[in-house]
């Protein structure tokens, strides 16, 4: 079975993808195709954001004591991400190519340096702090709708 | 690993702290460009008194400035391991940074014994200082390549301090080093090659493939590439004690590996995902073509000794390394940080709703850090073609001049967003 940061990793890779996809479209004004890729993207971030919200960080928050450590700025971080989204669904519903770049770059560098804590430090620390459970763990991600 | 480590990077420093340093970064970039203005004989040799202050002004003023409140900011997201005390050690390392190389450059220009005595003590403790700090941070961070580039960054710096404070006590007549020439090539090896390039190696493995969303660098090249270099910078600064086939050695394998690191990175950006137009993706690809330039440069050198002896040489290579990649990738990475930055804490302070408050693109008009890249450029070239054509160095300076200038009139706008939309620099 994978690692956590395998399989969340993994995962970061595939929402960075549908990002760029959607970014480009609408950078191109492919309104259409924009479309069906923005909410693409939106929901593999919610998919990916609750199967933390969800599993890893209650089972990290039980097995480590700590509810007001890292988890808790992993979830501050992910309610920002969701105001830049439902900020870039209507930029895209309204069709405004400036205001969905302005915030599709501010949500870049907000996920990215998110992802980097997360690979770097979260998600190590989860394999290691929860190395005993770490397959249920990966199995209860999978199983989120 | 240590789980206690990771546990402490939730808190980002307090928006004022790497701003104190990323605000006084430019003006000393100005005033490097201003040495070259009122006098453009400045770089007729690498000895005159002004082409020294002004390559301080760049080297400490504005690249270690930038560096070290970049490093403040990055530590926690990268390492996991904020600096302690965050607070007391922005004020002890940028206040005495900033006077310091004031003082140095005041040195270097009236040859006066007593300004180079002031500047070591004030850049000892801003070094010191900041030192210490980084070093319990880095101690305790969670081992990853961009910690092992900051870390042996961190060391270069050290012993570039070590070395210049040797350098500056013989310029203040108080002591006699055994071995200037060897301990000069060592000092100028470890800023350039150590401290600026291994820091940039370091953090380039995880911003380069995060901005544009490019494939990763191929992990051997992060494994191995910067402890590399820095083995090759050990070995070079004790070259006076070798044959000089061993030296030249050496200096081949720097070369190949800062080529290494330019073409790829270099490819893998034009592998991006993110299609766009970015200026610091410029200022980046500036910053690799003057890697390929100073090492086809330096290649040049070993077939034309005559060319290796020349000043115009170390001009050229000091204007490709220091203006043409230091001062490229800094800038745009301050493009970058401080917008970012700024978007992040008002929203942090007023718990705004994201489209209530200015996006990171709204933070700076990107046609005037556009208008800043060209001026930027323009003076690189200049520059480099001033060094051979010393007509030009005057318009050069200007260009850098403007250059300057309008970064700070950028970095200062986004702050008025910021101020202005209810932020509240604490």
């Amino acid at each position: 079975m994978n690692t956590i940061l395998d399989f969340l990793g993994s995962d970061h890779r595939a929402c960075d993808d549908l990002f760029a996809s959607a970014e480009s479209a609408i950078a191109q004004k492919n309104w259409d195709g924009a479309r069906t890729l923005f909410d693409q993207f939106q929901a593999a971030m919610s998919h990916h954001l609750t199967m933390e919200e969800t599993v890893l960080f209650p089972a990290f928050e039980a097995r480590t004591g700590n509810t007001v450590g890292p988890t808790q700025v992993m979830r501050m971080e992910h309610e920002q991400m969701r105001g830049l989204m439902q900020d870039m669904a209507g930029a895209v519903a309204a069709g405004d190519r400036n205001a969905y770049l302005g915030l599709s770059e501010t949500l870049n560098m907000l996920m990215q340096q998110h992802n980097l804590k997360e690979e770097n430090m979260l998600y190590p620390m989860s394999d290691q702090v929860l190395s005993g459970n770490r397959d249920d763990l990966i199995r209860s991600m999978q199983a989120v709708a | 690993m240590s789980t206690q480590a990771g546990l402490s990077f939730e808190q980002a420093p307090p928006f004022s702290l790497p701003l104190q340093f990323f605000l006084s970064a430019p003006l000393f970039l100005l005033a490097a460009a201003l040495l070259i203005v009122l006098d453009p004989a400045s770089l007729a040799s690498r000895w005159t008194p002004q082409a020294l202050a002004l390559t301080h002004a760049l080297t400490l003023g504005f690249l270690a400035m930038a560096m070290l409140g970049a490093l403040m900011q990055m530590l926690p997201v990268v390492a996991g391991s904020p600096l302690p005390r965050p607070r007391a050690v922005a004020w002890l390392a940028q206040v005495p940074l900033a006077l310091g190389t004031l003082s140095l450059m005041a040195g270097f220009l009236a040859a006066e014994p007593i300004a180079f005595g002031i500047a070591v003590a004030l850049l000892g403790v801003g070094f010191a200082v900041f030192l210490a700090a980084a070093a319990v941070s880095l101690v305790r961070a969670t081992g990853n390549v961009t910690v092992w580039g900051m870390r042996l960054a961190v060391l270069s710096l050290l012993l570039t301090f070590m070395l210049g404070l040797a350098l500056a006590l013989m310029r203040a007549g108080t002591w006699i080093p055994p071995a200037s020439a060897a301990a000069l090539a060592a000092h100028l090896a470890f800023g350039l090659l150590g401290w600026v390039l291994l820091l940039v190696v370091g953090v380039a493995f995880q911003v380069v493939p995060m901005f544009q969303i490019t494939p990763p660098y191929p992990p051997p090249l992060g494994r191995w590439l910067t402890p590399g270099l820095f083995v090759l910078l050990l070995i070079h600064a004790a070259a006076p004690a070798l044959p000089a086939r061993v030296a030249t050695l050496v200096e081949a394998g720097l070369a190949a590996g800062i080529l290494l690191f330019a073409v790829t990175t270099l490819a893998l950006q034009a592998r991006r995902r993110r299609k766009l137009p970015d200026v610091t993706l410029d200022f980046w690809r500036l910053g690799m073509a003057s890697l390929i330039a100073s090492v086809t440069v330096w290649t040049v050198a070993q077939f034309s000794p005559a060319w290796a002896d020349s000043d115009a040489y170390t001009l050229l290579l000091a204007v490709l390394f220091i203006g043409g990649f230091g001062v490229s990738v800094v800038n745009g990475m301050l493009y970058k940080i401080v917008p970012f930055l700024a978007w992040f804490h008002l929203q942090a302070q007023l718990q705004a709703r994201a489209g209530s408050i200015p996006t990171m693109k709204d933070m700076i008009a990107e046609g005037r850090t556009r208008w800043q890249f060209r001026f930027h450029l323009t003076a690189c070239g200049l520059l480099t073609v001033g060094l051979f054509w010393p007509l030009l160095v005057r318009t050069g300076g200007l260009m850098l001049a403007l250059s300057a200038l309008l970064l700070q009139i950028n970095l200062l706008s986004a702050l008025r967003r910021f101020y202005r939309h209810g932020g509240r620099f604490i």
